[in-house]
């Protein structure tokens, strides 16, 4: 360990991406970062390369090669079953050491984002979390902020030779963003938020040229201080309306037929993987229990996405989830104030409206 | 059997947050609050002392101001503050920060039984890389999203959520643990907390009380020293009036969910 040197920069060569899996099935997140890393490799020249560990795993390696990975490294234990940070950090860290790849790659889901600190800590490096856009070359990200920012990007001096990956993030809920690069240490370490980064189509051909490689692991049971005792399923609880990332709410257009207007907004939170919640009319009229309220005298949300169906946008409402980053707003009324601050506005009936955007959605995420 | 609680002060940006032309955060306008996952991490150790009689301690790396917040803690009834506060100290990045910590706690001195407590993650920088950090350098082992605590003699069973479950693992001690508000409300600050909360020790390291600790290396710590470093900050575009989408129910429902798509949305 004390030989690893991490600072001369010329000794570190390739893009690695963690390949997460849960059960001997790869995570979308896998898919999302393999094509990611592609652009990423494909800048520098260089190889990718999966590091995919498990018991019994080898059999999903290829399937990764469809997405754009030159080479998947297998780390086989039946230590490395369920995932446990010792026993992950270890045998990634050696691999590491020994291969030293420029860039690593990791999935910010709850297992990433326990894995990555702990193994830049071990490996003297900068990680930078939750990112959701990556670049090498300055062109490009200089093109990204022309879109994504409101700097002058043409009165700025850029440096174009810098080779060093640039990870952004937002900060404070998205109200700034911050581009982070570790330009001292190797290998530069992000985690990326799932769901961003857009997945390549599978190629076949490619999947079958993959090269799977079983790595040597050095792991034995003292290297373990945590036990998994139990892994254990569950089917998704209903979130409450402040921590939720998606809320589908209903106001007094659902009453021509109030309980299928409540059915399609639950529909569709489920589509997004999000929650259902009323104006206050709703919450009155006692079609929903006092919990779904939002407004003043309800529940105050910022999710990332507001959907507002059938609801007028009294004050009181708006005040409780104005500040929400992407607001829809379905109304048939079109002088309705929740359209003044609905980011998209449809002018329509949510009866005819919905079901449409629940096959949308569906066909987008499936995508 | 002791619990450190690492917390730290942060900008309340529930409410409006205000950014500067050159696109750095205008804290000045801002109140501070007690990073609100961090509260959740001092209830459970409380909840040990309440059940247990072991100390809990609290300790944060900050400004000067920050000992109030330690104080608050301790009204609610924490036992002892530490304050690691040096100009040296400031704007690390999360490795530097574990690593200040780190050789904090290690002076404190932690040893079997004993828990180090985190939230799961700050408000203002959502990484949730500290506490795995700490971990790493002081060598004990983490579990990070932790929503119960059970202690079994030296070894502690933590049921530790996934998006998609949660597992039971057990740990040997001492150990870290990141903990999510599963864990349970806040409790007030007491009567007797607050007449008590100045009487209670409140320990400062400064840059010259930690520089020659094992676990610091000077050249990796604060602004200059830290492995990550910003190579640019900005403000995205405004949010402009909405649009209204206009056209049959089908085609309003495709052009938004293109529109969602190409913004990461969906």
């Amino acid at each position: 360990m004390s030989e690893f040197v991490n600072t001369n920069l010329s000794d570190f060569k390739g893009v690695w991406v963690f390949c997460e899996q849960r059960e001997g099935k790869l995570m979308p997140t896998d898919y999302e970062l393999i094509s990611e890393g592609r652009k990423l490799a494909d800048e520098l020249g260089v190889t990718l390369t999966g590091v995919l560990c498990g018991d019994g795993v080898e059999g999903i390696a290829g399937e990764l090669g469809g997405y754009g990975a030159d080479e998947v490294l297998v780390c086989e234990s039946p230590l490395l079953k369920d995932y446990t940070t010792d026993a992950y950090a270890k045998v990634i860290c050696d691999l590491i050491e020994e291969r030293k790849p420029e860039v690593f790659l990791v999935g910010a889901t709850n297992i990433g984002r326990d894995l990555a600190p702990r193994m830049a800590a071990r490996l003297h490096t900068g990680l930078c979390a939750d990112c959701t856009h990556l670049d090498i070359d300055v062109k490009n990200y200089v093109e990204f902020l022309r879109g994504n920012s409101t700097l002058d990007v043409d009165a700025a001096n850029w440096d174009y030779e810098n080779r060093d990956l640039k990870m952004t993030r937002p900060a404070f809920g998205g109200h700034l963003m911050a581009t982070i690069i570790c330009p001292r240490f190797r290998p530069c370490m992000a985690t990326v938020r799932p769901g961003v980064m857009k997945k390549l189509p599978f190629d076949a051909e490619k999947a079958g040229k993959c090269r799977v490689e079983k790595v040597q692991v050095s792991l034995a049971a003292g290297d373990m201080k945590t036990r998994v005792l139990e892994v254990v399923k569950e089917t998704r609880k209903l979130v409450d309306l402040t921590g939720a990332d998606v809320v589908v709410s209903v106001g007094r257009g659902i009453s021509k037929d109030v309980e299928k207007g409540i059915a399609l907004a639950e529909e569709l939170a489920e589509v997004l993987g999000g929650v259902v919640g009323g104006s206050r009319a709703v919450i009155d009229s006692g079609w929903m229990t006092a919990d779904h309220q939002v407004g003043q005298t309800g529940k105050t949300v910022h999710p990332r996405i507001y959907i507002a169906l059938g609801i007028s946008g009294a004050i009181q409402h708006k005040a409780g989830m104005q500040e929400s980053e992407n607001i829809i707003a379905v109304n048939k009324n079109a002088d309705a104030p929740i359209f003044e601050v609905a980011d998209y506005g449809i002018c329509d009936d949510l009866f005819k409206v919905v079901p449409e955007m629940i096959e949308a959605f569906k066909e987008m995420k499936a995508k | 059997m002791k619990i450190i609680v690492c917390v730290k002060q942060v900008p309340d940006t529930s409410g409006k947050v205000a950014v500067n032309p050159d696109g750095t955060l205008n804290r000045a306008s801002m109140q501070t609050i007690i990073n609100p996952d961090d509260m959740n991490a001092v209830e459970a150790a409380l909840r040990f002392k309440d059940e247990t009689g072991c100390k809990v301690t609290v300790i944060t790396m900050g400004p000067p101001p920050a000992e109030g917040m330690l104080r608050e803690l301790m009204a609610m009834g924490a036992d002892e503050g530490v304050l690691v506060s040096g100009r040296e100290f400031g704007g690390s990045d999360t490795f530097a920060t574990s690593q200040i910590l780190a050789a904090a706690i290690n002076k404190l001195g932690i040893e079997k039984g004993d828990m180090i407590f985190c939230g799961r993650q700050a408000i203002d920088g959502d990484t949730a890389q500290v506490g795995p950090q700490i971990a790493e350098k002081l060598n004990i082992p983490q579990v990070s999203y932790v929503a119960e605590i059970r202690k079994d003699g030296d070894k502690v069973v933590c049921k530790r959520m996934l998006e998609d479950g949660y597992m039971l693992v057990e740990t040997e001690t001492p150990c870290l643990l990141t903990c999510i508000k599963e864990l349970g409300e806040p409790r007030y600050m007491s009567m007797d907390g607050i007449y008590s909360a100045y009487a209670k020790p409140l320990t400062v390291f400064d840059f010259e009380a930690l520089k020659d600790e094992p676990l610091i290396e000077v050249d990796t710590i604060g602004l200059k020293g830290s492995p990550t470093n910003i190579f640019k900050s900005f403000t995205p575009p405004q949010k402009g009036v909405g649009v209204m989408l206009e056209g049959d129910s089908k085609t309003v429902s495709r052009n938004l969910a293109d529109m969602l798509s190409a913004k990461h949305v969906l």
